[in-house]
């Protein structure tokens, strides 16, 4: 049977004419729709989705937007283009010329880097599939829709690397990829925060803003590799990448901006009387933010790390901008601050530069990810209401590495176990506060219409209008 | 701590000492339910036997052996009813990451060497259970199993993997740190599990290893189970593997009272082993005693005693002393061994043994006393035995002199000794010295004595039972001299002295070699082939130079290897 991959797959890698990337994919593409029937989002596929659809990597052809059911979706395969007599950039083969085909010596650690990157995308596919039947809006759902299918190329563009550079064994990491299961207790996802529930629309948000912010800065640094296509196709996954945060920042503020319009409205501020008007009052935004954000933390890894100075050293992945940076990109003599718990207090320590790239990482997400929060800090101000977001201290609630064993406050303070108990639920949503946000849950599909629990966005889609037909449900 | 990883080692001064109980474990999580003993590995990471490292991911040091030893022998003596050992980890995600890195990067080669022979040790303690006890044992690998997780994995006699897409067994070793799975791991995974050796080539350069299907279908694991059902697959498993047990249903166990234990300058001191170290002569003289009455012989009394049964308390007295001067004492190259007291206790100690063998307590005894008669064969020490007047190497002591790289024997003329001078010594040989105390390579060491010749070994199986003259001995080639009582002191104290001058490596290898003889087991092909190039490998600059996979390892630094094969 001839195919006509080009029109298929929209690709830039040639895949017409390359039998070892056609072999794998034939055999893998049924097995990713079979997945995305069994694990996409609930009671989808009939349904005609204003998506939009990358189909050559220049500006005009990234954003191609067209109905299109979900199944139909053409997922492609893009690198952004190569860039002429590209460098290693760092580490101990800073120089040389990049590798256009996997060094034997770093297989192992450069497939792991792309199964652990591959293995977040249909993750957030599952966690997130049960959310369009509560829908605030079709404009919501379609955003939805569009973050599903982008995870969903990403999850190809790793696959298309393990296919094309790995051989047997990427064939069946790229089988594995669908094997496991967010959530599932007996084939989970590798990381820990990709087997959480995504329960709720705010839930979403936060996710959105907060974790697919990990995974642009873990793109950033897997951009910079020294393993060429490696760098390319994370560059061009980037693109797709920003749009997620939007659906997250605009989302989290949109459900501000509802709020604080409804407190004013009414002249209230209490949360339960907040409550009462049907809105998610903002000490409960504060506390998903605390919770996402802390979650998030633990996804850039031990504070201290070997694999990550290996990984370095070796040119597999390099620091957020590294060519940017003004340094010898060897890192052998520096140390890095990271936290310490000593006694009942926080201190700074100094390690290796080396050994400290996770927490380097983090610090310089921190600093991204603060800047929506003081946009949402603006929207709060417009409104008159004397309220302030924040990021909790970077230490709060971790779960992962040394400071996981200590309970920290959102200030960065040492607590006890017995405040920490009492205090948790200031901090973090509380099992009450989870069934508020559910409750107000229900779906909305009416076009122009939306949630009383989120402001309709200020322009639609592709220059759409906001009540424009996003989703068609035929 | 500004800076870490520092390439100094670090060797401190620390005593090390081998007796632990359950109550002071901080490693390991010990639990009983009716016929199956569940050992869960636990570590704690900040609990290292030294400074500058942490016991992550399950990784383990001579500490976290330590326990588990102790905890097996618990499951031996202290726990009858137990038919099956589960071994798994209270980790989420993790069996354990096998002995950690940074501590094998700042120790020093003697440490390394001695740790590594105690962990195989250990792990063949594990399948000498196996073999002789009635224990089965199963490793329940709830998720990674690397490099010494899955030999200590490779030690137990069936292997569960969950299968949940991610975990897989491996022996990074040679990818990760230029170093063999050195604890037995090469080894097992063709002698034991007859692995291919092209499959096991690739499984022992993979770094990330195998998961379940392939795992199973190399035969690197047993079984595999999914996570919700893995408990209840254990379970069944260690049911089953239990079921055919000849451990008994309802024995009481007897408890492991801790040693008496003297420790002061002059050596190790206990009831019937006593230790003087001469640190001038670098030598230690291990002197054993018989009972000072005749040990219990009926059943109801040999369990009232217990642990003060003269022979297992004895044994442990001797593994004790064995563990501490090899760890502590490193420079004490000659081990001078000796006997002392009434021979015909000893003897008596021996027919009751004989006697009640297929008791379960009895077993066990005896397997304690195999091993650690095992655990002087492998340790790297000169063993010379003196037989002198008041000795009693006879039966299960005369093995110490079988052991021996060299006995010499005082030679007195018969029925000569005046009143108030000292008989003649004699030895004599028991039932047990034919077969119940095999060495590593499955041999008595009779038999491995003469080859497997049958007519020397026929000679002192006709012999059993008598007190045999320096003249007899030496005739039927059971100990090596017998010089007079003119010539003794000189002739002891140059051989001594004379061996003590010796290079201590070339020792080590030569006695290596000889005390072994021909046949090879698994355990020879271990503690010989294996370690022998292990131990090359840990003193090559590839290894642990400056620039060496083991030093770097964790740094971000490239190991930087001398590609000339040697």
């Amino acid at each position: 049977m001839s195919i006509n991959y080009s029109e298929k797959i929209p690709n830039n890698v040639d895949l017409a004419s390359d039998r070892t990337l056609q072999r794998a994919l034939e055999r893998w593409q049924p097995e990713f729709i079979n997945w995305w029937g069994d694990m996409g989002p609930e009671g989808s596929n009939s349904f005609d989705v204003y998506l939009r659809t990358a189909i050559s990597v220049d500006p005009k052809g990234w954003a191609h937007f067209d109905y299109v059911r979900m199944p139909d979706y053409r997922w492609g395969i893009f690198l952004n283009p190569a860039e002429a007599e590209r460098k290693v950039n760092f580490g101990a083969h800073k120089g040389e010329a990049a590798w256009q085909e996997v060094p034997g010596e770093y297989r192992s650690n450069l497939r792991r880097l792309i199964v652990t990157q591959g293995d977040t995308e249909p993750a957030s596919v599952e966690q997130q599939r049960y959310l369009g039947l509560t829908c605030p809006s079709l404009y919501d759902l379609r955003n939805l829709f569009q973050v599903n299918v982008e995870e969903g190329r990403h999850l190809w563009a790793m696959v298309y690397l393990l296919h094309r550079y790995f051989g047997r064994d990427g064939r069946e990491e790229g089988d594995a990829l669908l094997e496991r299961r967010s959530g599932d207790p007996d084939n989970p996802r590798i990381l820990g925060a990709f087997n959480e529930k995504t329960p709720d629309w705010l839930s979403f948000y936060m996710f959105t803003y907060f974790t697919d912010r990990d995974g642009k800065f873990q793109l950033c640094a897997l951009a910079e590799s020294g393993f060429d296509p490696l760098a390319r196709t994370c560059r061009f996954m980037l693109t797709e990448e920003a749009h997620h945060m939007f659906v997250g920042e605009s989302g989290v503020g949109r459900v501000i901006q509802r709020t604080c319009e409804v407190m004013r409205q009414n002249k209230v501020e209490d949360p339960e009387q907040v409550r009462a008007l049907g809105v998610i009052d903002l000490p409960t935004i504060q506390r998903y933010l605390n919770f996402h954000f802390s979650v998030t933390m633990d996804l850039f890894g031990a504070d201290v790390s070997s694999n990550a100075a290996t990984f370095y050293t070796t040119g597999l992945k390099g620091r957020y901008e590294e060519t940017k940076l003004g340094d010898d990109h060897l890192l052998n003599s520096n140390t890095y601050p990271v936290l310490q718990v000593q006694g009942e207090k926080l201190v700074t320590v100094y390690e290796p530069e080396l050994n400290a790239l996770n927490e380097r990482l983090r610090d310089d997400y921190i600093k991204d990810s603060i800047g929506g929060v003081e946009r949402w800090n603006k929207i709060i101000d417009k409104q008159g209401i004397p309220f302030r977001l924040t990021v909790p201290h970077k230490a709060f609630n971790r779960r992962i590495g040394p400071l996981s064993e200590s309970r920290i406050n959102p200030l960065g303070e040492v607590v006890s176990d017995s405040e920490w108990q009492a205090r948790q639920d200031e901090w973090l949503p509380s099992a009450a506060d989870r069934a508020y946000v559910a409750s107000l849950m229900g779906r909305v599909t009416t076009p122009g219409q939306f949630a009383n629990w989120v402001a309709p966005p200020p322009r639609g889609i592709n220059n759409q209008p906001v009540d424009f037909e996003y989703v068609r449900f035929n | 701590m500004a800076q870490v990883a520092t390439t100094a080692e670090t060797e401190s001064k620390q005593f090390i000492d081998y007796q632990t109980h359950p109550d002071h474990y901080r490693h390991w999580q010990l639990a009983f339910d009716g016929p199956i003993a569940t050992l869960k590995m636990d570590v704690n990471e900040d609990a290292g036997l030294k400074p500058g490292y942490k016991l992550k991911l399950n990784s383990y040091d001579l500490g976290v052996d330590i326990e588990l030893y102790d905890a097996l022998q618990r499951i031996r003596f202290e726990h009858p009813e137990v038919r099956s050992v589960v071994l798994t980890s209270s980790k989420d995600r993790i069996f354990c990451s096998g002995a950690n890195i940074f501590m094998l990067g700042k120790s020093t080669h003697p440490w390394k060497v001695n740790f590594c022979k105690f962990t195989n040790e250990t792990r063949n303690g594990i399948e000498d259970s196996s073999e002789y006890s009635g224990l089965k044992f199963i490793a329940a690998c709830n998720g990674t199993t690397a490099g010494g997780g899955y030999e200590l994995a490779l030690a137990c006699d069936h292997i569960i993997l969950i299968d949940d897409r991610s975990s897989a067994v491996s022996l990074p070793e040679v990818p990760l740190l230029g170093v063999l799975p050195g604890t037995g791991g090469l080894t097992r995974v063709t002698d034991k599990r007859k692995v291919r050796h092209d499959l096991a080539d690739i499984f022992c350069t993979l770094t990330e290893g195998v998961r379940a299907d392939r795992a199973k279908q190399w035969r690197l694991i047993d079984e595999s189970a999914k996570r919700h059902e893995f408990d209840e697959v254990v379970k069944q498993r260690a049911l089953a593997m239990g079921a055919s047990s000849n451990r008994p249903e309802n024995a009481v166990g007897v408890e492991m009272t801790p040693l008496r234990r003297t420790i002061d300058e002059a050596g190790y001191h206990y009831e019937y082993v006593d230790v003087v170290i001469s640190p001038s002569a670098r030598t230690a003289t291990l002197t054993v005693s018989a009972p000072q009455e005749l040990p219990a012989d009926d059943l109801d009394a040999i369990l009232a005693a217990g642990m003060s049964w003269w022979p297992l308390q004895m044994a442990r007295e001797l593994d004790d002393a064995i563990l501490m001067l090899r760890t502590n004492n490193l420079d004490v190259g000659t081990w001078i061994l000796k006997t002392q007291g009434d021979a015909s206790r000893v003897l008596a100690a021996d027919a009751s043994l004989l006697r009640h063998q297929d008791h379960w307590f009895v077993r066990e005894v005896i397997g304690m006393l195999r091993r650690t008669l095992a655990r002087l064969d492998v340790s790297s020490r000169t063993l010379f035995a003196l037989i002198e007047p008041g000795s009693c190497f006879v039966g299960t002591l005369l093995e110490l002199a079988l052991a021996a790289d060299r006995s010499y024997m005082l030679a007195l003329a018969e029925g000569e000794a005046a009143e108030g001078e000292a008989e003649a010594p004699k030895i004599a040989l028991s039932e047990l010295n034919f077969g119940v105390y095999p060495m590593v390579n499955k041999l008595a060491r009779i038999t491995a004595r003469f080859y497997g010749e049958e007519e020397p070994i026929a000679a002192a199986q006709a012999v059993i039972g008598q007190p045999l003259s320096p003249d007899a001995a030496l005739e039927l080639g059971l100990i090596t001299m017998a010089p007079d009582d003119i010539d003794w002191d000189d002739e002891i104290r140059i051989a001594i002295e004379e061996r003590a001058s010796l290079s201590p490596d070339a020792l080590t290898g030569l006695e290596a070699n000889l005390r072994f003889g021909a046949q090879e087991t698994m355990e020879t092909r271990i503690f010989g082939r294996l370690s022998a190039w292990q131990n090359w490998i840990f003193i090559r600059p590839n290894a642990v130079g400056e620039a060496g996979a083991l030093k770097v390892f964790g740094t971000g630094s490239k190991a930087n290897f001398d590609w000339g094969r040697v």
